[in-house]
């Protein structure tokens, strides 16, 4: 064990603050990780592992765009495929109205400058989804997408960086946070820990670390809700996502189908643990039901929900703090945080060892929140953020 | 009693909803209704009785003598269950217990998930008693997923639920208290049983015989010195067994296990193990409740007060699901259980709830004693708890060998639901009823800690599949349940 100081200490121990750790001690940083409970312990470890640039909201495609490049070389990254398949995902219309609203929205896309969504007809939504039901129109295809092991990704990010000399710290959970001089200050349940920088990786509770740096944000917790079929014979390469009704269907090698789609349960962040809804999970499996009339007689063997931090814009807050030096944000993925993963570590190891970089990341900063009562959090405070927006 | 045959009969709710129809749910359900609470036992079976009476008001097998004396009691409490006022269901799957949501948050009430006749509902509670029995503990040696092996138990259940007698030469192989129970039940009716095969360590008399003096004002002592004396005069006893193994091509053929350090053979056409019975808490454990490493029991015990109250509201746990304490203590922790829940629901007071509980603690401490005795004696050797052979199967939903499991532990996967991901050992149709002992007791090795500091797996509703049809159809409220039924 190291007693040296860290130069960075990362809070929270999910996909991204994992990621960040690896890619920062790949700059040759010194890392210390602290997580509360264990590595992937919530949505990172128990999210439907799609990886999706897909339907994506038009400000994060850039960094999507960027981190799908990580996972199509995942191996070479942390020496673990992670489970990671690209059978592509495939956006599917259920009315003729939808299919429209899909072509305005690739057109958009191409004037963009994005090529990675397709719009396909009935014919090549049927070949790619032979089990589609026959009412569909069409829909939007991204080739290079798939879906991966979410735990085992999150491990495999942890290990790596813990070869590459980052400390990984589990059941410590952190009560305070404050700065004096260039000095960060993380008081834990397990000691207090210093480092010049701190990254904000702590999900669902990561709206308390904000609150620690003056910075309060609008997080809700939210409990998104996941159900496993028995194994079925294969009839489903690609990962299927509605628009209109909340769905996400994936087959995966060894037959299961996990259904998901965004239908929340009740999340008790505090007691770690999540309420499940079962009659919005009968609303998914009458979903099921409609679009792929094979499945009517599956078992569902289990449902589980993970506890997530979703931001009122459904964007995430990434970037620096907006009251302090040396301090950043990486939280508030809004459930479509896991495929943003390997590319937003190394984005924020870019930020966090050159002060800056090239990634547009504009829409995510912190101050969109800012709210009445707290611009006046002090006068070192505002005048921090006034250097960081100069 | 009156018997409900679908979903659409049961009542939205239930001051108390009995999950299980064993000794304890059916004396928890008695008392409960007694003490003027509406109450409804769920029980998947086709009728009340649980595993020790099973099928007690229809069994087939009516020579008394062959299931024994102590088989028909259950009969008697059988009779006062139908006497009471109590709803029942029965082919009804419980498949999720929890909070009970609102607009607001989580109620008070509790939410239960039942599958009856082909339909799924929703119903609430103000108190659930759990009363889900035991389950045979598993028993991975190799070759115990050849065709031609199967539990003790399950030989049982055929027994009694249908008076089926296996074909063929039998051997019984194993250790427990109930190991010479089933044993003399199916030779009685007419099993050809060519051996008895004892694994109980031998050392593990040193520790039992601290527990003599309880145990010898147990009543068990003469119901196993009755049983020994019959087996002793009916089977070729072998004892001391070690390196018990099942083996041949596509179908078992033959039972090997060394004796005194010389291999022996035994050609058979049915092997029945049986290692004891350890607490069924995958509805306690999807329900939240918190539970504890027993070292005495190997298993798992939900942490429950002295009222059987566990850590989650409203939820008591009754019967061996609570602990093994065997058919004695059943019914009576089922009372117990119901007392305190209808002191909770305000129906009688505390005065009241001393004044019955009384008399029936006192009971219940005298129905436990000697299982400090029996606990110590029947521990099973570790060698067939803990799979020393790489290729022995573990969990068999997914076909994880031990080789597998101890690789994983070495890259640092440190308890059972890290493993999910890696193996998917547990995550098959059972949850984890055939392999979660023996994967958190080889983790717990393997790492050099406690069974405890390993945990076990969070398991997740619904504990019983459920088709998606079912769940599609899921009634919202009485309106729309109309409505889809139709």
């Amino acid at each position: 064990m190291s007693t040296t100081r860290p130069d960075l200490i990362v809070i929270g121990g999910g996909i991204h603050g994992c990621s960040t750790a690896l890619h920062c001690a790949l700059r040759g940083l010194k890392v210390l990780l602290l997580e509360k409970d264990y590595v992937g312990r919530h949505s990172s470890g128990v999210n439907a592992g799609g990886v999706r640039q897909l339907a994506r909201d038009v400000a994060e495609i850039p960094l999507s765009v960027y981190a799908m490049e990580f996972w199509h070389r995942i191996g070479e990254l942390v020496d673990d495929d992670c489970g990671f398949t690209c059978d592509g995902q495939v956006l599917v219309a259920e009315t003729q109205d939808e299919f429209k609203s899909f072509r305005s929205r690739v057109q958009e896309l191409n004037g963009l400058g994005y090529r990675h969504e397709e719009l396909i007809d009935a014919a090549e939504l049927r070949r790619l989804v032979p089990a589609v039901a026959e009412t569909c129109p069409g829909g939007i295809v991204s080739r290079r997408d798939g879906a991966a092991d979410p735990f085992r990704t999150t491990q495999a990010f942890r290990r790596k960086a813990e070869k590459l000399g980052a400390r990984v710290l589990e059941g410590v959970i952190v009560t305070d946070v404050t700065r004096e001089g260039s000095t960060w200050t993380v008081r834990t349940s397990a000691g207090p820990f210093e480092a010049p920088m701190i990254v904000n990786a702590a999900g669902a509770w990561a709206d308390r670390i904000a609150a620690m740096l003056g910075e309060p944000v609008p997080l809700e917790v939210i409990a998104p809700m996941l159900m496993i079929t028995a194994r079925v014979p294969a009839f489903i390469r690609p990962v299927v996502i509605l628009r209109g009704r909340k769905l996400s269907f994936k087959q995966f090698a060894n037959g299961t189908v996990l259904i998901g789609g965004g239908h929340l349960g009740r999340p008790v962040r505090d007691q770690n643990v999540t309420v499940l809804d079962w009659v919005k999970l009968a609303e998914s499996a009458k979903t099921v039901w409609d679009v792929f009339p094979a499945m009517r007689a599956t078992t569902i063997l289990r449902a589980w929900a993970g506890i997530e931090a979703r931001m009122p814009d459904d964007i995430p807050v990434f970037g620096k703090s907006s009251t302090a030096d040396g301090a950043f944000h990486q939280f508030g993925f809004s459930a479509h945080g896991f495929q943003l993963g390997p590319g937003a570590g190394a984005v924020m190891a870019e930020l966090v060892a050159t002060g800056s970089t090239n990634m547009p990341i504009e829409a995510f900063r912190i101050e969109r929140f800012r709210m009445e009562g707290t611009k006046t959090a002090g006068g070192a405070k505002e005048s921090a953020r006034q250097v960081l927006e100069g | 009693m009156n018997e409900l045959r679908d979903v659409s009969s049961l009542s939205e709710r239930y001051d108390i909803v009995v999950v299980g129809a064993g000794p304890a749910g059916l004396a928890a359900a008695t008392t409960s209704s007694e003490l003027g609470a509406s109450t409804l036992v769920l029980d998947e079976n086709a009728g009340p009785g649980g595993q020790i009476y099973r099928a007690v008001t229809s069994t087939p097998v009516s020579a008394r003598e062959i299931l024994g004396e102590d088989y028909w009691r259950g009969a008697e409490l059988a009779t006062a269950f139908r006497a009471s006022s109590s709803s029942y269901a029965r082919g009804a799957t419980v498949w999720s217990v929890g909070p009970a949501l609102d607009e607001s948050g989580c109620s008070e009430a509790l939410e239960i998930g039942v599958s009856l006749g082909g339909s799924a509902r929703l119903i609430q509670a103000r108190e659930v008693i759990l009363a889900t029995g035991a389950l045979e503990r598993p028993f991975p040696i190799p070759g115990w997923t050849l065709p031609g092996v199967m539990t003790a138990g399950a030989a049982q259940i055929a027994l009694k639920s249908s008076g089926l007698v296996p074909d063929g030469r039998v051997v019984v192989a194993g250790c427990g208290p109930l190991l010479y129970l089933l044993t003399e039940q199916l030779r009685a009716a007419g099993a050809n049983i060519v051996a008895l095969i004892e694994t109980t360590p031998r050392t593990n008399w040193a520790q039992a015989l601290r527990q003599f003096p309880d145990f010898v004002r147990s009543p068990y002592l003469t119901k196993g010195l009755k049983l020994l004396w019959g087996a002793r005069r009916h089977l070729r006893i072998v004892s001391g067994a070690t390196g018990l193994q099942a083996s041949g091509d596509g179908r078992m053929t033959e039972v090997t296990f060394r004796l005194r350090g010389k291999e022996e053979r035994l050609a058979c056409d049915l092997l029945l193990l049986h290692q004891g019975v350890a607490p069924n808490i995958n509805l306690s454990n999807a329900t939240g409740c918190v539970h504890d490493w027993d070292d005495g029991q190997l298993a798992w015990i939900p942490r429950v007060d002295e009222w059987f109250l566990s850590t989650v509201p409203g939820v008591s746990i009754a019967g061996d699901g609570a602990g093994i304490g065997g058919a004695e203590s059943a019914p009576l922790r089922g009372r117990m259980a119901a007392i305190a829940a209808a002191t909770r629901l305000g129906l009688i007071g505390a005065d009241e709830r001393d004044r019955r509980a009384t008399p029936v603690r006192a009971e219940l401490s005298r129905a436990l004693r000697g299982r400090l005795f029996l606990d110590a004696l029947y521990q099973p050797a570790k060698e067939f708890r803990i799979p020393t052979e790489e290729n022995v199967t573990v969990c068999r939903c997914e076909e994880v060998t031990a080789g597998q499991i101890r690789e994983t532990v070495a890259l640092g996967v440190v308890g059972p639901n890290q493993m999910k991901s890696f193996l998917r050992c547990g995550m098959g149709p059972c949850q984890g009823r055939l392999c979660g002992l023996t994967v958190t007791e080889m983790i717990a090795e393997a790492r050099g800690v406690s069974p405890q500091e390993v945990g076990y797996y969070r398991l997740r509703p619904p504990v019983k599949p459920v088709t998606l049809a079912e769940l599609a159809a899921l009634p919202k409220t009485e309106a729309a349940m109309r409505a889809v039924v139709r």
